[in-house]
């Protein structure tokens, strides 16, 4: 659990066949991402968190200010929050300037410089008269995450607020919540059952399954956990924060300085000190015991395997920390158990990682 | 008798309107939260609320009439109340006629708002609230404004209903010119007489009115749908 954990609750509430009973503990600030399968109960947790569904117990605090307990439950509409759901819903009889508008009533310090703020911040500008029919789904949804930041919360949930999109139009909208998540300084709960979004925008995470809690920690423990999900799905990963150290440019490769160590990637040409996320799959890292060796590869860096774990017959989930201390960054890779046995590779034994794919997935800025 | 419109013609008509409009503005005020309570109310009774307010959809005007005769009638509650300004009964009198009216175009007011109400569903409460809007403001400002078209229906409905309302009238109106000799039972009148012409005129003119309430009406919302 985190020691700075700002926001905590517990829900116990009956869910058609099954009982949720979730204590929640997450960072008051960051986007923390609840992720599990369809019905696990993602949803109702945010409808109990805003208060538009009453736990049958439950008590919920947020920097101190209590929305719920025994003997009190604060409405849906008496809570500082913002709530974009699945889909748009907007209010259809209001221009997006009356939408963005709608819960702005009490939001007192909000003048033309915060509102002229979120509406460039979402790319706005254009549709302020127009009414919500004539705007795509990308669009509306952008509308949508407008009018709940303008209602000044405390706290926004995001109910899988890309699900209802396209390809194409979550690519569209996916840098205006990495903007958000990058200029506002809000607490953000995001329901998702998409891993990738996860990957790219989240700090902390919660998985979640049949209504209870499964882990909770920050986003790359969970992803080099071995003893969860995660770590042994066919699409295992790990997402790393990084800063730039230098660009080439002439080859077009800029050199990330992460905790315990340096990744090359090849990228459009970026400014020295900028923050990105990198994503590591587990199936493009592989082992070695020499550092000498010639090969296409950009990345060779030194590393102690801190963990192992059987995935199936022929192949294991080996953790990895970067550098020689063991504060450095957490790496997975997969590799087969005849090549770990012929290899004599042990846990606490020093190796070289080869990294064949590096993909930068958020602008930290 | 030169001129084509004579005085006593022209009382049922100004009394017709004067009875649909009140009608139609007290079923407004009065249905409005009725509707809402039946659109929203998870209660177990509320279709047993549901069916009363329906009734005089079904049963006879004649039989509504007659109870509320009783009702309003000198031995009947109508009677009690009216006695506390000196009358002694609420029947034959244009207040009695106005009780009447609304009883027996209640659901054509009331139906209509309720199916709009219902039709908005939960979600847009569910994000007003989360906007910090209050039950009273989301209220005001998206189920009224949302359910509008039903608003326009139950309004032409009723004002429409109460118009051509004869059976009830007859019961506990009567028919004293000025007081409660409405157009349908003017125009029976004229019949019963033999004076066609003046029929034919109330007729006319409550036909052309009626076409222009329902136009003017059907217009208005077809404005405001094209804005949305």
């Amino acid at each position: 659990m985190m020691p700075n954990a700002k926001i905590t609750g517990h829900f116990k509430t009956t869910l058609g066949n099954f009982d949720l009973d979730i204590a929640l503990n997450i960072p008051g600030d960051g986007i923390t991402a609840l992720y599990g399968p369809t019905g696990c109960g993602k949803t109702t947790i945010l409808r109990c968190i805003s208060g538009l569904h009453r736990a049958r117990i439950g008590h919920f605090i947020i920097n101190e200010e209590v929305w719920q307990d025994k003997n009190y439950f604060r409405p849906a509409y008496e809570r500082a929050i913002g709530y974009v759901f699945q889909e748009a819903s907007l209010f259809p009889h209001l221009t997006v300037r009356a939408n963005l508008l709608y819960g702005a009533h009490n939001n007192i310090a909000l003048d033309d410089k915060q509102f002229d703020q979120i509406v460039d911040l979402l790319g706005l500008e254009r549709y302020l008269d127009q009414f919500p029919k004539s705007l795509s789904g990308g669009e509306q949804q952008r509308v949508s995450i407008g009018r709940a930041l303008l209602s000044n919360p405390k706290l926004l949930l995001m109910d899988e607020p890309l699900s209802a999109l396209d390809k194409t139009k979550k690519l569209e909208i996916m840098p205006f919540l990495e903007r958000l998540h990058n200029t506002l300084r809000l607490p953000i709960v995001y329901v998702s059952h998409d891993l990738d979004e996860i990957e790219q925008l989240a700090d902390y995470l919660v998985l979640i399954d049949e209504g209870k809690i499964i882990a909770s920690d920050l986003l790359y423990k969970i992803q080099s956990d071995p003893s969860l999900p995660l770590a042994t799905s066919h699409n295992a990963a790990v997402s790393i924060d990084g800063s730039i150290e230098n660009y080439d440019a002439n080859y077009g490769i800029a050199r990330f300085a992460v905790e315990g160590g340096f990744i090359n990637v090849p990228t459009v040409p970026m400014n020295q000190g900028d923050r990105h996320r990198l994503k590591i799959y587990a199936s493009d890292v592989s082992l070695s015991l020499e550092s000498g060796i010639k090969s296409t590869i950009e990345n060779l860096i030194p590393a102690v395997i801190i963990s192992c774990q059987k995935n199936n017959a022929s192949q294991m989930i080996v953790v990895l920390n970067l550098g020689h201390d063991l504060n450095g960054s957490k790496i997975l890779a997969r590799v087969t158990r005849r090549s770990w046995d012929r290899l004599g590779l042990v846990v606490g034994r020093a190796v070289y990682i080869q990294i064949k794919a590096v993909s930068l997935v958020r602008n930290k800025e | 008798m030169d001129t084509l419109i004579s005085e006593n013609i022209l009382s049922p008509i100004f009394l017709t309107l004067a009875l649909a409009i009140l009608t139609t503005l007290i079923l407004l005020v009065v249905g409005t939260p009725l509707a809402w309570w039946l659109a929203r109310s998870r209660a177990d009774w509320k279709e047993v609320v549901a069916a009363l307010v329906t009734m005089p959809l079904v049963i006879p005007p004649t039989v509504l009439g007659f109870y509320l005769l009783i009702l309003l009638g000198p031995d009947g509650p109508g009677g009690a109340l009216a006695s506390l300004w000196g009358l002694k009964t609420l029947a034959f009198t244009f207040p009695g006629l106005l009780f009447g009216s609304v009883l027996y175009s209640m659901p054509f007011v009331v139906q209509p708002i309720r199916i709009a109400f219902e039709a908005i569903g939960e979600r847009p409460f569910e994000v007003a609230a989360t906007l910090r809007a209050s039950p009273w403001r989301a209220f005001w400002t998206v189920a009224v404004p949302l359910a509008r078209p039903g608003f326009l229906t139950g309004a032409v409905l009723g004002f429409a209903h109460t118009l051509g309302e004869f059976g009830v009238v007859l019961m506990i109106g009567g028919n004293i010119p000025g007081k409660t000799k409405v157009l349908s039972v003017a125009i029976f009148d004229y019949v019963e007489m033999g004076d066609w012409r003046s029929a034919h005129i109330l007729s006319a003119c409550m036909i052309i009115f009626s076409f222009c309430v329902v136009l003017f009406m059907n217009s208005f919302d077809k404005y405001f749908r094209r804005k949305i």
